[in-house]
């Protein structure tokens, strides 16, 4: 029974440990929503129990609570639902959206963190019940950098090249060096935008970051983590200020422009750098045969 | 995606009368392009649309 004990606590606990590592990691994802962690951090901790209780029942053996787990582990799917619903609430109110690419692969995510969860606590209460503690405490730590691993992705800095542009006007056509962005009417707007406007070039790296950066979803994502920092002057029904990111066709890198509220260059570039490539728009051309054989 | 052009154009505003034609369109009549300007912009905050410069003297105010 004593051994049942510390299988359990201590998968729950290792469990609980990587749910609450993971979180801190999603920061840039889910900024400033405490009832939201709060959650997160409840559901890891049912989720640890699950993987904890595990074995145990398994050596008990008592096949029924085994049972039950698989049916409760059913229940982190639902984790998805609620991220993508939430998330989608709230996109109706806002300016500049995620877009859906977005908030898809932040819901996958975490689901995917629940399941890393009940992993990390099966794998510690397994080598408690068979080992000893300190294999139990070892087999935590593994787990929790390999989740930690899995989960950290790749950033638009991985897969492209960052550099400062100039905002110009080709008579009324707004440009980031010689990307169009827009038309503007307004000489009042042209000047401010002159005066304010911030431009950016992303230059993929190869033909595969070139298809990431192509995907619409992928580059509302771009111009919304810049935005939630920096802030944007566009506002409610006056759009001539709105952040954009447009690609130049033939050589497929990317211009964003923005007139933000802290108009700090360097910053913008390191935002751009740390956003997230989104499973949903990754390209992978190079990966196929006809692909690398049209790339040469 | 996140602003093509959805809508049609909401109004022109011309200093030009022979550069526009009746077609459905509300067109604004401007007597210099001072006021031209001034008119763009009042509509398109009323209209929540933004001013376009199709750069012959005209200006046209479209939602996106």
């Amino acid at each position: 029974m004593e051994k049942y004990g510390l299988a359990i606590i201590l998968g729950i606990v290792a469990g609980f440990i990587a749910r609450w590592l993971m979180l801190r990691s999603d920061h840039r994802h889910y900024p400033t929503y405490p009832h939201g962690q709060l959650t997160h951090l409840a559901l890891g901790f049912i989720a640890a129990g699950l993987g904890a209780v595990a074995i145990p029942a398994i050596a008990k053996p008592d096949y029924v609570a085994v049972t039950f787990l698989v049916l409760a582990a059913q229940q982190f799917r639902e984790v998805r639902n609620m991220e993508r619903e939430s998330l989608n609430h709230l996109e109706e109110t806002k300016i500049i959206r995620r877009g859906s690419d977005y908030i898809e692969g932040i819901a996958r995510v975490f689901e995917a963190r629940n399941y890393l969860v009940i992993m990390t606590a099966l794998a510690s209460s397994a080598a408690a019940y068979w080992l000893s503690w300190q294999y139990a405490v070892a087999a935590a730590i593994v787990c929790i950098g390999f989740s930690l691993l899995l989960m950290s992705g790749s950033y638009i800095g991985n897969i492209a090249e960052v550099v400062a542009a100039q905002v110009n006007f080709e008579g009324s056509l707004l440009r980031v060096d010689d990307v169009i962005i827009m038309n503007v009417g307004l000489p009042q707007t042209r000047k401010k935008i002159l005066q304010e406007g911030m431009g950016v070039l992303i230059k993929p790296k190869d033909d595969d970051a070139r298809l990431t950066l192509d995907a619409p979803g992928q580059r509302m994502a771009i111009v919304h983590d810049v935005v939630s920092i920096l802030g944007s002057k566009v506002e409610i029904n006056e759009t001539e200020l709105m952040p954009v990111a447009r690609k130049n066709p033939d050589q497929g890198y990317l211009a964003v422009f923005i007139v933000a509220n802290e108009a700090d260059l360097d910053y913008l570039m390191e935002i751009i750098r740390k956003v997230p490539v989104l499973e949903s728009a990754r390209g992978t051309t190079l990966k196929s045969y006809f692909g690398r054989k049209a790339a040469d | 995606m996140d602003n093509s052009i959805s809508n049609y154009i909401l109004a022109i505003v011309a200093t030009d009368e022979k550069k526009v034609l009746p077609g459905g369109c509300p067109v604004i009549l401007a007597s210099d392009q001072e006021e031209q300007v001034k008119v763009s912009l009042l509509l398109a905050r009323i209209l929540g649309g933004i001013v376009h410069d199709l750069e012959n003297g005209l200006y046209f105010i479209c939602r996106h």
